[in-house]
């Protein structure tokens, strides 16, 4: 079970998230997630869209370099240490979080956690076995 | 004057001295040099032909492409045992220009390099600093040489690690610098950043490699007080010391005992009268090695013959303007658009648009690529297309010997051209 990211190359002058957030705008498709890193020429901007699909077509043909991620995402109750606990999990077993970001929906009494590691494969099994809800983009 | 005899002749007497040479040349590079008993032969000429310096434009022009398709060794004149030393320029697509020196080329090169220096104001109580790179570059060992003949010191320093160029610069006490316009400038500005400026005994700049403009010249004197002067030579006619300026700085003065130098519009064939601005046209008229017969320099400048004011009578060539074709130098290297093009499109994760932008910052000269993320694969993580830079940067320099600041556009960022397209911007000018 993982939640589908679209990523964008965009380079850090004005402008630039205007274009790519307009474009999905205008097109009526809305964001569930969006993160962006300061970085220093140039960054990736990850979000997921209602429709995920749709926001790729038309990002690709407004020319953008967008790609396509797969996430683990997690559910966990909105309180504190609760997210130290998924990381402790990748951290004992020597699984490298590439990068991670959360989300609180306002309805809701649960955090959202949307990570990306270098082994996706074993990061799912312990999380099952440890009972932790995976997030499947539906849900989201 | 390092050689007056040469140096003050009348001009009847050197055009004497350079016809008498140039029709030895002539026949010794038609005997022993296959691609010029092609040349010759191909339009019916023979060096009995040469009976005038007016003549010398019956002979066929030599292009950067002749030597590169006789790479490495097919212009030489001499067994490869007369060879005592190989130099090469960077080339196109890796490969480079070969010269090739006898040990009467080398002694004549330095008595060149000698002679600049002196005119520069140079003696053998100098100390030379010598930041230009040593090895297969002309700029280091030639100058080297020189320095030793006129009887001065020399630190070989070559390039690299400016802070301690700056310390031995201090610690040795050196009164002459040479280096690249750029490298000189940054060392001065570096040195006036360490507080040390005051400590340098500097008087002399002896710059070369890539041209230099007045201001820059103004620039240095104020920041060092010393006085800077330039000098002009290319790897095909064996390296520094063609030409050189004297304490009048009003052009540089052409050794013309070894070099005949002529303008020409390329278009009309036409050598071009004294005063007028065209493509210089070099011919060797001493080098047993690789002997050149009117080389195409690319480079832009007019000549003057009038006695100069410090003495001497050789022609003068000003300051070169600008070049005949796209090759950009920089910090006295010389790329080519397409080199850069060649490593981009050699690497199928980026876009095929690219752009090359040059400037000067402090003084030194800096090379840009932008260039289009094409592949959407890299971007699943940051530390990927961190690495994609990493690696452009990287083949670039194998190419170029250079360091490029790279920077990832989107796709579609550059400007697509209708026609033809302007990939370099040279902010310099």
């Amino acid at each position: 079970m993982l939640v589908k990211q679209l990523s964008v190359f965009m380079e850090n002058r004005p402008g630039r998230l205007y274009k790519l957030t307009h474009a999905l705008g205008k097109e009526g498709i809305d964001f569930v997630t969006l993160s962006i890193a300061d970085t220093k020429d140039f960054g990736i901007v990850r979000f997921i869209a209602r429709d995920n699909e749709r926001a790729y077509t038309i990002l690709k043909n407004e020319g953008f370099t967008v790609g396509i991620t797969e996430l683990i995402g997690v559910e966990v109750a909105d309180r504190p240490n609760a997210l130290a606990e998924v990381v402790q999990l990748m951290e004992e077993s020597s699984i490298n979080i590439e990068y991670l970001y959360s989300f609180v929906l306002t309805n809701h009494n649960t955090a959202k956690i949307l990570m990306r590691v270098n082994e996706t494969e074993r990061a799912l099994r312990l999380l099952e076995e440890k009972g932790i809800k995976l997030l499947s983009e539906k849900i989201l | 004057m390092f050689s007056p005899e040469i140096e003050t002749a009348k001009r009847e007497e050197i055009r004497a001295l350079q016809l008498e040479r140039l029709k030895k040349i002539v026949a010794y590079a038609y005997e022993r040099v296959p691609m010029y008993r092609q040349k010759f032969d191909a339009i019916g000429l023979k060096p009995e032909h040469i009976r005038t310096l007016d003549d010398v434009r019956h002979i066929p022009f030599t292009t950067k492409d002749d030597l590169r398709e006789h790479y490495p060794f097919g212009m030489f004149a001499v067994p490869m045992k007369k060879i005592i030393r190989l130099h090469a320029s960077s080339g196109t697509t890796g490969k480079p220009v070969v010269n090739g020196y006898t040990r009467k080329d080398l002694d004549d090169w330095s008595t060149c390099i000698a002679r600049i220096l002196t005119m520069a104001g140079a003696t053998d109580e100098d100390i030379f600093h010598v930041a230009f790179g040593y090895g297969l570059f002309t700029g280091g060992f030639g100058l080297h040489y020189g320095i030793e003949k006129l009887g001065a010191t020399v630190v070989p320093v070559s390039s690299g690690n400016t802070e301690r160029q700056i310390m031995l610069l201090k610690d040795f006490g050196a009164t002459a610098l040479i280096a690249t316009p750029s490298y000189a400038m940054y060392l001065a500005e570096t040195a006036k950043k360490m507080g040390v400026l005051n400590d340098l005994k500097i008087r002399l700049v002896c710059m070369g490699a890539e041209a230099s403009t007045a201001e820059m010249h103004e620039a240095l004197h104020q920041l060092l007080g010393a006085f800077p002067t330039e000098n002009y030579g290319l790897t095909e006619v064996g390296g520094p010391g063609v030409a050189g300026e004297c304490r009048e700085k009003a052009g540089m003065h052409i050794n013309e005992d070894m070099f005949y130098a002529e303008i020409v519009n390329i278009e009309q064939n036409r050598v071009l009268p004294e005063g007028e601005k065209g493509e210089m046209v070099i011919t060797t008229l001493t080098k047993e090695g690789m002997p050149v017969l009117r080389y195409r320099t690319k480079d832009i400048t007019s000549l003057t013959y009038a006695p100069c004011k410090c003495g001497r009578t050789t022609a003068r060539m000003s300051r070169v303007v600008g070049r005949t074709d796209d090759m950009l130098i920089i910090r006295g290297v010389n790329v080519f658009p397409s080199q850069i093009e060649s490593v981009l499109m050699a690497m199928p994760e980026l876009g095929k648009m690219y752009e090359i932008v040059v400037d000067r910052k402090n003084y030194m000269d800096i090379l840009e690529v932008h260039v289009e993320v094409g592949d959407a694969n890299l971007l699943t993580d940051y530390s990927k297309l961190e690495a994609l830079v990493e690696k452009i940067r990287h083949n670039l320099r194998v190419v170029l010997q250079l360091d490029v600041k790279v920077k990832l556009v989107e796709p579609f960022s550059i400007r697509r051209a209708e026609g033809k397209v302007k990939r370099v911007t040279d902010l310099r000018k």
